[in-house]
C-alpha cells in the first residue's frame, strides 16, 4: 500500500476521523461565509436608505 | 476601553480589524490542520482515531468559551446599559453554537469507535447537549421579540440562568462517573498529553479563538448596520450612528 493510502485510511479508522474534519472544515467556512454575505447585504443598505439617490 | 464602546470608533476599528482577523484565521487553520494530520503521531492506544482530537477538543473548549463571553457581554449589558454589550451577546451566539454542535458531533464520531456507541447519556455529553438548546433557545428568543431593547433585556435573562451549565459541564468528569474522560489538558498538576500532541492541539485552540474573533466582528458590524437601518427606517434619531 502507498504511504497516501495509508495515510487516507487512517489506520482503519477512516470513516470516522475524515467526517470529523470535514464537517468541521465546512461548518467554520459556511458560518464566515454567510456571515460576511449578510453583513455586507447590511451595509450595504444603510448605504442606500443613508443615502438614495448618489451622485454619478 | 468604554471609547471603543462607540458605535462609530467600533465600525472604523472593526472594519480595520476584520481583513486582518479573518487572515490569521485561515493560516493558523492551515498550519493547525496540517499539523494534526501529518506530524502529531498516532496514540498509543487510540491509534489514529485520537486525531478527531483536533477538531472536537478545540471546539468543545470554544463552546464553553464563547458562552461566557456572553455572560460577561449580557453583565456588561446589565450594569452599563451600552447597545455594543448586547450586540456583542447576540453576535456570539450563533458561532457558539457552531462550536457545540461541531463539539457534539465529531465526539460521536470519536465514541463509536472507542466506546462503541454514539451516544451515552452520560453528565458530560447530557449538559453539552444542554448548553446546544441553550444556544438555540437564546437565538430564537431574539427572534421572537421584534423590539430590540425588550428582546435584549429577556436574551440577557436567558444567558445569565444558563450560564448555571457551565461549571456543571466542567465539572461533569469529576462530579459524576463518566464515560467521557477527564482534563488531559487543564489540570492543576499540569497537561498529562505529551508535548508533540499539546503543541497541534494549542495551534487548532488558538486558530479556532481567532476564528471567533473574525466571524463576531462581521456580525457584530452585520447588527451594528441592521438597527441603523431600523432607526432610519422608523424616523427615530440614529441612536446607533
Amino acid at each position: 500500500m502507498s504511504d497516501w493510502a495509508t495515510f487516507f485510511a487512517m489506520g482503519g479508522y477512516a470513516q470516522f476521523v475524515w467526517p470529523a474534519y470535514a464537517l468541521s472544515i465546512a461548518a467554520l467556512t459556511a458560518l464566515a461565509w454567510a456571515s460576511w454575505r449578510q453583513m455586507k447585504r447590511a451595509e450595504r443598505l444603510v448605504k442606500l436608505t443613508d443615502d438614495p439617490a448618489p451622485k454619478p | 476601553m468604554l471609547a471603543y464602546a462607540n458605535p462609530g470608533r467600533f465600525l472604523r476599528i472593526a472594519r480595520r480589524l476584520t481583513p486582518w482577523t479573518l487572515g490569521a484565521a485561515v493560516l493558523l487553520l492551515g498550519v493547525g490542520l496540517s499539523l494534526a494530520l501529518f506530524v502529531a503521531p498516532p496514540d498509543y492506544q487510540q491509534g489514529e482515531a485520537a486525531r478527531i482530537m483536533y477538531v472536537h477538543v478545540p471546539a468543545a473548549w470554544m463552546a464553553l468559551f464563547v458562552y461566557v463571553c456572553m455572560v460577561a457581554a449580557s453583565v456588561v449589558a446589565f450594569v452599563w446599559k451600552h447597545p455594543l454589550a448586547d450586540i456583542a451577546a447576540k453576535a456570539s451566539a450563533p458561532i457558539g453554537a457552531v462550536f457545540t454542535g461541531l463539539a457534539l458531533a465529531t465526539g460521536m464520531l470519536w465514541g463509536q469507535p472507542m466506546w462503541g456507541t454514539w451516544w451515552v447519556w452520560d453528565a458530560r455529553l447530557t449538559s453539552v447537549l444542554i448548553l446546544f438548546f441553550l444556544y438555540l433557545g437564546y437565538i430564537v428568543l431574539w427572534g421572537a421579540i421584534e423590539e430590540p431593547t425588550r428582546a435584549a433585556r429577556a436574551a440577557r435573562i436567558l444567558a445569565l440562568i444558563g450560564a448555571v451549565n457551565i461549571p456543571i459541564i466542567h465539572f461533569s468528569v469529576e462530579w459524576w462517573n463518566t464515560l467521557h474522560q477527564g482534563a488531559t489538558v487543564f489540570r492543576l498538576d499540569g497537561p498529562t498529553l505529551s508535548t508533540s500532541m499539546l503543541v497541534p492541539l494549542l495551534v487548532m485552540a488558538l486558530a479556532y479563538n481567532i476564528f471567533y474573533a473574525a466571524v463576531l466582528l462581521l456580525r457584530m458590524r452585520m447588527e451594528v448596520s441592521r438597527r441603523r437601518l431600523r432607526t432610519i427606517r422608523l424616523g427615530l434619531e440614529p441612536a446607533l450612528a
